[in-house]
């Protein structure tokens, strides 16, 4: 860490989150968020448009906001790095028209880079540089990933993924018929400390069917059949338990493939990511597997799991020390940016 | 006289287009028709007309940007690039209804009507007494609804001539940049700093900029006009699974 490393700015647009970061290498110095969840709350998930319009609105005055946190004047910004893609096309938009224009009245150079990347970088600014070549278990709203990372900045190779529902999804559709609130992650993490992880049998996609992909979808219908079921006999349903064992399915399916992916390419650093990688669960468990196969566990704290501009800021700065090409103005935001794609 | 250099783009129709005025004419202007590629377009168009008329950021004294009505991924590409740029280069940002800057450039000596593509067979329109007067609008109908006789100015009309008829419709078809930041510098001329400071500050948490732009009637703040909800539908209970 030096005084002589670039200051990233970082704008994060591709959901609900208007997320502005701010880094000097991988020194975090900013981190602000608005969100518009509020408001897409009773819709039981992100209106598009909804999103759209509030990154428009609260951009500038979280932009100001991140640098008055870091002490800092737009002059004293080297690089901008903005996601442009995977996410809301709409949404996207309005943070790449905005990274594009910063770097241009900067006059410094543009990154736009991928969001799923920008979740493994993240970690770097907790836990220091990421050990070449990590295993990477990147889990969200909307994503499962397995990923072999030989270099954050350059080269990111996806070894398998959710084939239906991503696991955050998943924790958003049980939350629903367990009647708990949007997103229903935390939810779903706090009520299963009540419970038993082993008081109902659900089933585990693909446990053992040799690959590195996930299914979720076939869990969420047993959980809402289970539920059904116990409403139909008129019996109370135990909301904890079945939290508690959704959960404990959920998490062993992430670690079990983590550590098989570890162990098939003889990596012994794994890394999660994502929004589910604050579930305290997948935390504990995930823990335990790794201390007895060996191998390294690193998890950002949960402010930095869930979407923002840091991670963002902090790919740019590893791009920015990679040297790698800047952006051109005319990047395009693309809404299935591959994940192989670290920069555009 | 003190020194006056506008930037002005709008992104608010299928026109991507960016312009120079130095308080008496355009020096600058690029526009490109891609109704898909706003985000792509715009910011080297704002490039390219600094580069042409080899002004740079620093030299400019006023943003302006189109706020619509217009669809509003295109829309807001052109309102956060004002705002960006506003807020790096320390100078003032403003707003001006697209269908004005149309209007402004319509060769019409009495009233009309001004109407772009609103998607969804729908029209974004306004009325003018003539190019620097609107009178009513802007609105979101559609096209068979749009009162009757009036010579219609832009897309919004010829491309409904079968609905409006043929003999009513008239040019432009797109908004240009250099009649928007002519119109912008005419009223900026007007106005003392305090009054432009005014308009330009963007007001905390949500505003209806409809009616912000029609009370300030050509210069506003740098935001939208949506006209439109979001589309969204609170659901019901959980659909079961089983029967
Ligand atoms: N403690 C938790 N336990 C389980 N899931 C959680 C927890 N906290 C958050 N989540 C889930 O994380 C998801 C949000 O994560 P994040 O913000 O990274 O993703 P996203 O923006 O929705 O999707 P993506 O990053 O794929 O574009 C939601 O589905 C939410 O329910
Ligand atoms: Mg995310």
């Amino acid at each position: 860490m030096g005084r002589d490393e670039p200051i990233v700015l970082g704008i994060e647009t591709s959901c609900d989150e208007t997320g502005v970061g701010i880094v000097r290498g991988h020194t975090l110095l900013a981190n602000t968020i608005a969100s518009s969840m509020d408001e897409h709350a009773r819709f039981g998930g992100v209106v598009p448009e909804v999103a759209s319009r509030a990154h428009l609105e609260a951009m500038t005055p979280t932009v100001e906001s991140a640098l008055a946190g870091a002490g800092l004047r737009f002059s004293d910004i080297d690089a901008v790095a903005v996601t442009a893609g995977p996410g809301l096309a709409g949404a996207l938009l309005v943070g790449v028209a905005a990274a594009k224009a910063y770097a241009l009245g900067l006059g410094v150079p543009l990154y736009g880079v991928n969001h799923l990347a920008a979740h493994v970088a993240v970690d770097q600014l907790e836990h220091g540089p990421l050990p070449k070549p990590a295993i990477a278990l990147l889990v969200s709203g909307g994503h499962s990933s397995l990923l072999l990372v030989p270099d954050v900045a350059q080269d990111v190779i996806s070894l398998g993924s959710t084939v239906d529902d991503a696991a955050g999804e998943a924790f958003d559709k049980v939350a629903r018929v367990l009647g708990l609130p949007f997103p229903g992650g935390p939810h779903i993490d706090r009520a299963a400390r009540e419970g038993s992880g082993s008081a109902v049998a659900f089933p585990r996609g693909k446990y053992d069917d040799g690959t590195l992909d996930f299914s979720f979808s076939g869990l969420k219908t047993a959980v809402a059949r289970w539920v059904e079921a116990r409403e139909a006999s008129g019996e109370p349903v135990p909301v904890a338990d079945v939290a508690a064992s959704f959960q404990e399915a959920v998490v062993d399916v992430l670690t079990r493939k983590a550590l098989q992916a570890c162990a098939r390419y003889d990596v012994k650093d794994l890394l999660i990511g994502g929004g589910v990688a604050a579930n305290s669960r997948l935390r504990a468990l995930a823990q335990e597997r790794c201390d007895a196969a060996g191998v390294r566990l690193r998890v950002p704290r949960p402010g930095l799991c869930t979407d923002n501009g840091a991670m963002v800021a902090a790919l740019g700065a590893d791009l920015v020390a990679a040297g790698a090409t800047p952006s051109t103005l005319r990047i395009p935001a693309d809404s299935s940016l591959p994940i192989t794609v670290v920069h555009v | 006289m003190t020194f006056v250099l506008v930037l002005a783009f709008d992104t608010a129709t299928p026109a991507v287009t960016a312009a120079l005025h130095d308080g008496e004419r355009v020096v600058a202007e690029s526009t490109t028709i891609d109704a898909r590629r706003h985000g792509e377009l715009l910011a080297p168009a704002v490039e390219q007309v600094l580069r042409e008329s080899g002004a740079t950021l620093r030299d400019v004294t006023a943003i302006v940007a189109g706020t619509g009505p217009g669809p509003y991924t295109g829309l807001r590409v052109g309102l956060m690039t004002a705002t960006a740029l506003a807020l790096t280069a320390g100078v003032p940002a403003f707003g001006v209804c697209t269908l004005d800057a149309l209007a402004y450039a319509a060769e019409e000596s009495g009233p009309f009507l001004v109407a772009t593509d609103a998607r969804r067979k729908e029209v974004f329109w306004a009325r003018y007494g003539d190019p620097r007067t609107r009178l009513d609008g802007p609105r979101v109908d559609r096209p068979h609804d749009l009162p009757g006789e009036l010579p219609v100015i832009g897309a919004g009309g010829a491309m409904y001539a079968d609905v409006i008829g043929a003999d009513r419709i008239r040019g432009p078809l797109h908004p240009s940049a250099g009649a928007l930041a002519a119109l912008a510098a005419g009223r900026l001329a007007t106005l003392s700093e305090e009054e432009a400071a005014e308009i330009a500050r963007v007001p905390e948490g949500r505003v209806d900029s409809v009616e912000k732009a029609r009370e300030l009637s050509v210069l506003g703040p740098p935001r939208p006009i949506y006209l439109r909800r979001p589309d969204a539908q609170v659901p019901g209970t959980p659909k079961r699974v089983t029967a």
